[in-house]
């Protein structure tokens, strides 16, 4: 017998895969969504663009994901009939808030029974359609699912928000914040644990006419090239600040994203 | 439009054949309808409301069997409904013809329903879908129905332009339901209208003696 307790530990230890996942952010502007995921690449036979983290779960809807990838999977595919099946009965594109109720309901149903473990992975939706504009849900291994703004999951979540919330994503457009996306993935980074990774980018609006693709691979380099100078600019800064506090014999650890000035 | 016979429908079922019509206009639609229910030669009803609710701001208006189309009506408003809750919005009049579209498309063999949908909503405003027998679902910005309907294809053509206001609709609908009226036998009684837009469903009836004439006896 399983104690209502643990059940509830379960949920929790779902979570914490997800912690141990790399990065992924979504944000909404005021003509689009973009997603970024930090995909690290854990041997060199890796064919590029392989173990893809991002989804298309409608023409309109992508889904970004961290956690267990297999979970992630299956749960593409259960947005994926949701929205087709919407489709299908009613006629045109499904509401996102709608899909991510529905999918967020179908992860909570896992919580509740001791014969099945929960997902471990939580995950971001984003669309974009003519009548609600961009949209962007996050829905968790609780079954729990939030509209937001700007959101992160994965290791580094808690500094990609703080990056995430000096944004004045309102006011800029896919373009300009293509751009940002990559920077705050590239700041999040932790060079010293993890060694090579690749960027994924997607995104979806008006730029792209409501369509959800990754980003040309020309906007992507552009966009890369943005995020390295300015983190390289920082990883200056640390290392000026690191070496006064060794002076000081004082031993402190400071990550990238503290020093962020830019 | 009605002129196939229907081998598995008796004669002496209750049927609407009518003459239904709706048109859009910028900010709703215009819906009306004959009230004339037949079993037979003899007027089972001659007040009937063909014009039925299925939203609050969507409408349907029906012709062929009154049974049919008062079942298939049934099962739309409850889908409607929930789906409508579901979604914590009111729905759209795209969303109610395709829920009609899939019944009538589904059971066309034992169904005679001729139906159309219209309705306003905050994302297109006015629309007008009609599915007619066998279950095809297509948008105009005016659609007629039922066995009057065919003379006054006509008079539609030519008095209907894009672009007209609420009650250069209304007067439009009355005087073309009343054109059929006056040709149809299976179609008379009084004219029903209702003008449907954001702000709510404004209904009236002409009664016989009111309507605008035509003939010059």
């Amino acid at each position: 017998m399983i104690s209502l307790g643990q059940l509830v530990f379960q949920v929790e230890y779902a979570m914490k895969a997800v912690e141990n996942s790399s990065t992924a952010i979504g944000i909404r502007c005021k003509d689009g969504v973009v997603f970024g995921v930090e995909k690290l690449i854990l041997s060199k036979l890796y064919e590029q663009g392989s173990n893809k983290r991002i989804f298309n779960v409608d023409r309109h809807v992508g889904m970004a994901v961290a956690g267990l990838l297999a979970d992630a999977r299956s749960l593409s595919e259960v947005a994926r009939e949701e929205a087709s099946n919407f489709r299908s009965n009613y006629g045109h594109n499904i509401p996102l808030k709608y899909l991510s109720e529905r999918v967020a309901m179908y992860v909570h149903a896992y919580t509740l029974y001791s014969a099945v473990r929960p997902f471990g992975c939580s995950f971001i939706l984003g669309s974009y359609d003519q009548d609600d504009g961009p949209q962007l849900y996050m829905v968790d291994p609780s079954g729990i699912s939030f509209g937001y703004w700007g959101c992160a999951i994965g290791k580094a979540k808690q500094a990609a928000k703080t990056e995430i919330e000096k944004l004045q994503m309102k006011d800029m457009t896919c373009r300009e914040l293509v751009k940002e996306v990559a920077k705050i993935i590239y700041i999040v980074h932790d060079e010293v644990k993890d060694k090579a990774f690749e960027l994924e980018l997607s995104w979806v609006g008006e730029v792209t006419n409501g369509k959800h693709e990754l980003v040309p691979k020309d906007i992507r380099v552009e966009a890369e090239k943005y995020a390295k100078v300015c983190t390289t600019t920082t990883s200056l800064l640390h290392g000026i600040s690191v070496t006064w506090v060794q002076n000081n014999s004082t031993f402190k650890v400071f990550f990238p994203h503290f020093m962020v000035t830019n | 439009m009605l002129t196939l016979y229907n081998p598995i429908c008796s004669l002496y079922n209750p049927i609407y054949y009518t003459t239904i019509m709706a048109v859009e206009y910028d900010g709703g639609v215009v819906i009306g309808a004959d009230s004339r229910t037949t079993t037979g030669a003899y007027i089972a009803n001659r007040v009937t409301d063909k014009l039925t609710p299925i939203h609050d701001r969507i409408f349907c208006c029906r012709s062929g069997s009154a049974a049919d189309t008062q079942a298939i009506a049934d099962v739309v408003t409850y889908q409607l409904g929930f789906h409508s809750i579901e979604l914590d919005e009111a729905p759209l009049v795209q969303t109610a013809a395709n829920l009609f579209k899939a019944s009538c498309y589904r059971y066309r063999e034992e169904l005679m329903a001729g139906i159309i949908v219209a309705g306003w909503d905050k994302r297109r405003g006015g629309q007008v879908y009609t599915v007619p027998v066998g279950g095809m679902l297509v948008r105009q910005p005016v659609s007629v129905g039922g066995s009057g309907s065919t003379y006054i294809y006509g008079y539609m053509d030519s008095n209907y332009k894009p672009n007209m206001t609420k009650d250069q609709c209304l007067r439009l609908v009355s005087g073309a339901l009343s054109l059929a009226m006056e040709r149809d036998g299976s179609s008379g009684g009084v004219v029903r209208l209702a003008a449907i837009s954001e702000t709510g469903v404004d209904r009236q009836v002409i009664l016989g003696n009111q309507l605008p004439k035509w003939s010059t006896a």
